[in-house]
């Protein structure tokens, strides 16, 4: 097999394996959130329900698109595509195991970053197009969280990068063969944590869509298959989120020798997919000066204090 | 009082929220081992007390005979006004249900009929697979509610305690019956 056909076989089963990943997700999610809610979720399609997402794709591609006459159509159609494309962008950079991987930019860390602040566009952009008022808040709660979280989304992964000397993804990875960055960087991981929970909009950081205030936030107006691109787009995310955590902190695809690295990546994967959805289960959604005031008075003097302890002892 | 405020004030809250995210975090893991609250109903039946309150029968007495004696209180004390019945008498002038209807698309399945019956005539049973396609098989004539049996008051007859003359029988000789007190005599 040449060199090409290699690169296309790997960014075409990365995106399927992503895209459909994200999709059996949204199953996943209902039944462990059933599981921690004393239910037992969707269990009747298919073999304990794992064809659920079958049906739910069926029923929304056989919705009407409806694209509504007071809005702006091109904006409109264009902020599920951004939701959706950046997200699935942004995983180009993971490195999955050793030759398993899109691509290896000396700066990955800093194309994740500005891949997932362009996310917040697509909600933007949504919200505004619609020319809905539960939109339009949804809309201004997404800019207000996002100028509170992204500024220390990017300091906690700062200390890391210190550590690791490079932007490299991959070269972070095998950085970490004599110890994952969660020990040093716990503070880090912590925070890059709550910051990966606000930027793919989940529950406690759901304020653009809270349903139960603003029906659906930004995609009020959407339906059909350019609703579901907000949702892959956001259940992409979610394993984005993981992914790079695992990356970062947990030692990427390391781990002992008796299973391949694919499994140890998926795997702490997995658990940390797990442990969002039971974030999304257990805390409440606070009001978006909360979170404000929670984002510059809490997360953002945490993570300066981690950068500069972390640069003090990498100096000595 | 003053409003708290400080760095050592923002410290604590900080930590005071990340304290009560993790217990809630952990009060919410725990549940992974409990057992799921649904019963998956058609698969799997719920299980219904006897008590319960679903579709209303018409009882009989161990005898055979109704019980219902068309006295209409069911029918008074009914919220929803779903049940309707006419009086008629046999030859011995006992009194009996000449159609007794319920329309169970309204009925709301209170038991206040149960309740304000005399006869214990008027029953709720623990079902309540009653659904139709068509609303009006919704409505039950006498035939469909009359059972055989005596429900949930096995060995009761209303005619043998209830102190009221019937042919066959005066009053004082029922089960249990004292004879009649004279009120006007003055003798013990």
């Amino acid at each position: 097999m040449t060199p090409v056909m290699a690169n296309i076989l790997n960014v075409v089963c990365i995106l399927v394996f992503v895209v459909f990943g994200a999709a059996m997700l949204t199953w996943v999610e209902r039944r462990i959130l059933g599981i921690w809610q004393d239910r037992l979720g969707p269990n009747r399609v298919g073999p304990g329900g794992t064809l659920q997402i079958v049906a739910d794709m069926i029923k929304l591609l056989m919705k009407e698109d409806w694209v509504p006459a007071f809005s702006d159509k091109f904006v409109f159609v264009i902020a599920p595509t951004i939701a959706m494309f950046v997200v699935v962008a942004a995983f180009a950079v993971i490195p999955i195991a050793p030759g398993i991987g899109v691509v290896d930019l000396n700066v990955g860390l800093l194309f994740f970053l500005a891949m997932t602040s362009l996310g917040v566009y697509a909600v933007m952009f949504g919200a505004y197009a619609s020319d809905n008022k539960y939109a339009l808040i949804g809309g201004i709660r997404a800019a207000a969280q996002m100028v509170s979280y992204e500024v220390f989304m990017g300091l906690s992964l700062m200390g890391v990068v210190m550590l690791a000397g490079t932007f490299d993804l991959r070269q972070v990875v095998l950085s970490q063969q004599d110890g994952w960055y969660i020990f040093p960087q716990f503070i880090g991981a912590f925070i890059f944590l709550i910051a990966g929970i606000a930027e793919s909009h989940r529950t406690p950081f759901d304020l653009p869509e809270a349903e139960h205030e603003l029906t659906a936030g930004f995609h009020t107006e959407y339906s059909g298959m350019k609703f579901a691109m907000f949702f892959i787009g956001e259940y992409v995310s979610v394993l984005m989120t993981s992914a790079m955590i695992t990356v970062l902190f947990l030692g990427g695809w390391l781990g002992p020798d008796f299973a391949p690295p694919l499994f140890w990546f998926l795997l702490k994967t997995i658990i940390l997919v797990f442990f969002m959805i039971l974030v999304r289960g257990s805390l409440p959604r606070p009001r978006y000066d909360q979170l404000m005031s929670f984002g510059w008075k809490c997360m953002l003097p945490l993570s300066l204090v981690n950068l500069v302890v972390t640069g003090a002892l990498v100096l000595l | 009082m003053k409003k708290k405020t400080g760095l050592g004030y923002q410290i604590y809250l900080c930590f005071d929220y990340i304290y009560s995210a993790l217990v809630t975090l952990w009060g919410v893991f725990s549940h992974t081992f409990t057992k799921a609250d649904t019963v998956q109903y058609p698969d799997e039946q719920p299980h219904l007390h006897p008590r319960f309150r679903g579709r209303i029968v018409l009882t009989k007495d161990p005898s055979g005979e109704e019980r219902c004696v068309a006295c209409n209180l069911c029918a008074s004390a009914c919220p929803t006004d779903c049940i309707s019945l006419q009086k008629t008498e046999d030859e011995s002038g006992r009194w009996l249900a000449e159609y007794f209807r319920i329309n169970f698309s309204r009925c709301v399945y209170c038991g206040l009929c149960e309740e304000a019956c005399p006869t214990y005539a008027i029953q709720l049973t623990p079902d309540f697979e009653m659904a139709e396609y068509e609303r009006q098989n919704m409505v039950y004539e006498k035939e469909h509610l009359l059972i055989d049996g005596p429900g949930k008051q096995p060995g009761y007859s209303f005619y043998e305690f209830s102190g009221k003359a019937v042919s066959g029988r005066q009053k004082g000789e029922g089960i249990n019956e004292a004879q009649p007190v004279d009120v006007k005599s003055l003798l013990p």
